[in-house]
């Protein structure tokens, strides 16, 4: 920041009048800094103003459950009792189910659309793709409550419970009674809420792989399979992480979608079939009603918890990316 | 850029001074879901009737309304259950409390084989939402249903997942029949800790939840299943009487209470006595600060209530919202002298 300043101090004349500052303006260039620079502080800005808003609403609830908060398993607004844990618990299940689902399913297609399909094929499918994506939530949610929740208590659930509930060990992720609604419901919803995201990034990504890449593995001998996997998918990496960080923000931070199809019971189950309740969805339902000063700091409270969760995966993604970066691909 | 300016501010300027000569007056208030639809239609009407008022009312939710009206932030609020003394002491203001139509909240379920009417005692309903109840062929539920053929299945409970005066008022009667409720959950409250069963969002989520889920059990608002044809059980009241819930039994209620109504409005009247009293039913209340500086604002407030006791009324029964009784009309006509 200091850096602009001094260069900017620097070129303007001591008697800069209107006609130095239109020349600057057509030069661009600091100007063009300014702007930039002012708009990417201004990020920084509203993010700090919004970690500090939460922080000071969430004092009622700080100060009197402190840490307690993360480890409590009640939520009582009658008896001012709060606690997150079945929320977070709730949160990062849903989430990874999401993502077990979407990822090798946006994967695979986004290299199916860039890679194999014909070029007219995949213009079309990625501009439906792209349509999904900006497909309000609710209409997910409704497509979850109609249409999935029905499936998973006749045909799915039960199949599961079947199947792999007498697995050993896998067997307690798939028990007890099945109502159609809770974690893995939401999960599933969540997951196709979120695959139009990783394919659409993906994909994107993988187009960007100059040709000589494949053609070079073509040329060492490579079928089209290794090359795609051993040359083009590592070379694009990065943006495919990216995308999956970015399904993943969209999970976590999912209210109207999650609440239909949850359960809405704050519950920590092994079982993915049991009820539950998310961060999110929490905050969409209880925030107009919560008459309480203690229940609404809890409430913003789990906010923050939510922003914190963000905050850690996010940079755990960071880590992971750097930890896998030497691996072949494209230099960092 | 500085033109623009200019010429926006004139505008604006404008606009205000014209508003002024006009002497329209702007209402902001803020409240209650529940009775939006009737809250709406009022605000219309009386508008048509008298064009200088104006009153925009946002349906932020109960909670919302007294923290705005606390906050000063609109003129007047609206909240399905009353404000608890703790929160009249949290403001700086005096707040008055007007009556003005009445809900109910009634049982639906969904019981694989039976098709009919279902009677639910007290108890049942209590020992059901506090899980203490769990089969739908319990001798609590079978013996108000003789003649019904009750599966021996586990009962779903479904309740609401927002907080909401419908939860309110369902949880403000189950604390008053039983003892073990108030130990356990407590007093009435727009969401609670439930100690049993799945959360749906708004009268429709609980509504899709039970219809999709055999031998479940939900609550939902009177005027919601009246206008959806959603079938409800009938609730045994404090004379002992199975009532199905209408609006006939929704004002019955509350005049049987009408001589027990405190001063202030605040009061419940689940649970009522009288014979033909349908015991879930709840007023719903308009929040007004005691002490209104802008005279203007003032009096179209008092205007207002006037005509919402008399004209207003009229309107409540084609929303299937029950009326006021009589001696709360004639009681609240008295108060509004109040505002200052």
């Amino acid at each position: 920041m200091s850096a602009a300043a001094t260069t900017i101090a620097h070129e303007v004349p001591p008697q800069a009048g209107p006609r130095a500052f239109l020349r600057r303006l057509r030069g661009g260039d600091e100007i063009a800094h300014l702007i930039t620079l002012t708009f990417a502080a201004l990020i920084l800005l509203i993010t700090s103003m919004l970690v500090y808003e939460l922080w000071a609403n969430s004092h009622l609830s700080r100060a009197k459950f402190g840490w307690m908060f993360f480890w409590t398993r009640v939520w009582d607004p009658n008896f001012d009792n709060f606690g997150a844990a079945p929320f977070i618990y709730g949160t990062l299940v849903t989430s990874a189910v999401a993502l077990c689902l979407a990822v090798p399913l946006g994967l695979a297609s986004a290299i199916f659309l860039s890679e194999l399909a014909p070029r007219k094929v995949s213009d079309v499918i990625s501009f439906l793709i792209d349509l999904l994506a900006a497909v309000p939530s609710v209409i997910y949610g409704l497509l979850g409550i109609f249409i999935v929740v029905p499936v998973m208590r006749t045909t799915i659930g039960p199949a599961l419970i079947h199947t792999l509930g007498n697995v050993p060990y896998i067997g307690a992720l798939f028990h007890g009674p099945n109502y159609g609604v809770g974690f893995l419901t939401a999960g599933i919803v969540l997951a196709i809420m979120v695959v139009p995201f990783i394919i659409s990034v993906s994909r994107e990504v993988l187009l960007t792989v100059p040709r000589e890449q494949r053609e070079a593995a073509l040329a060492m001998g490579a079928t089209r399979w290794e090359s795609t996997w051993k040359v083009v998918v590592p070379w694009a990496r990065t943006g495919i992480m990216g995308s999956v960080f970015l399904a993943l923000a969209r999970a976590l931070g999912e209210t109207m979608a999650v609440t239909m199809v949850i359960g809405n019971a704050p519950t920590i189950a092994a079982s993915l079939l049991s009820p539950g309740d998310t961060i999110a969805s929490t905050i969409a339902s209880q925030f107009t009603e919560a008459t309480g000063d203690l229940y609404l700091s809890s409430l913003i409270e789990l906010g923050l918890v939510l922003f914190l969760i963000t905050f850690i995966l996010n940079g755990l993604a960071r880590i992971l990316i750097v930890a896998t970066g030497r691996g072949g691909g494209r230099p960092a | 850029m500085r033109k623009s300016l200019l010429i926006v501010s004139l505008v604006l300027g404008l606009a205000a001074i014209a508003a002024a000569q006009n002497g329209t007056v702007l209402l902001n208030a803020a409240g209650a879901t529940f009775p939006y639809p009737i809250y709406s239609k009022w605000f219309d009407v009386y508008h048509t009737a008298h064009p200088n008022v104006q009153i925009n009312y946002q349906s932020i939710g109960s909670g919302g309304g007294i923290r705005q009206l606390q906050a000063g932030t609109v003129d007047f609020g609206a909240s399905d259950g009353p404000m608890t003394d703790e929160q009249l002491g949290q403001s700086k203001f005096k707040i008055l409390h007007f009556p003005t139509v009445l809900g109910a909240v009634v049982p639906t379920y969904n019981i694989v084989g039976v098709s009919g009417e279902l009677n639910f005692t007290q108890k049942a309903l209590a020992g059901i939402y506090l899980g203490t109840i769990t089969k739908w062929d319990d001798p609590e539920i079978a013996k108000a249903n003789a003649g019904v053929k009750l599966p021996n299945a586990d009962i779903v409970v479904v309740h609401r997942s927002d907080g909401s005066g419908t939860t309110y008022i369902w949880t403000d009667f189950l604390a008053k029949v039983s003892e073990d409720w108030k130990k356990k959950v407590g007093n009435a409250a727009t969401s609670v800790n439930w100690p049993a069963g799945l959360g749906g969002k708004g009268n429709e989520g609980v509504t899709g939840l039970v219809k999709q889920t055999p031998n479940s059990i939900g609550y939902i608002e009177l005027i919601y299943a009246v206008q959806n044809n959603i079938p409800y059980g009938k609730v045994q009241n404090a004379a002992g009487n199975f009532v199905k819930a209408d609006l006939a039994g929704v004002t019955a209620a509350a005049a049987a209470d009408a001589k027990n109504i405190p001063e202030d409005f605040r009061v419940s009247i689940t649970n009522a006595p009288g014979p033909k009293v349908y015991p879930i039913s709840s007023f719903t209340w308009l929040l007004i600060p005691a002490q209104i500086q802008d005279a203007a604002k003032r009096e179209a407030i008092k205007d207002f209530l006037k005509w919402m006791l008399v004209e207003g009324q009229k309107y409540n029964e084609g929303l299937t919202y029950a009326q006021l009784p009589k001696e709360v009309i004639a009681r609240e006509t008295k108060a509004i002298s109040l505002i200052q």
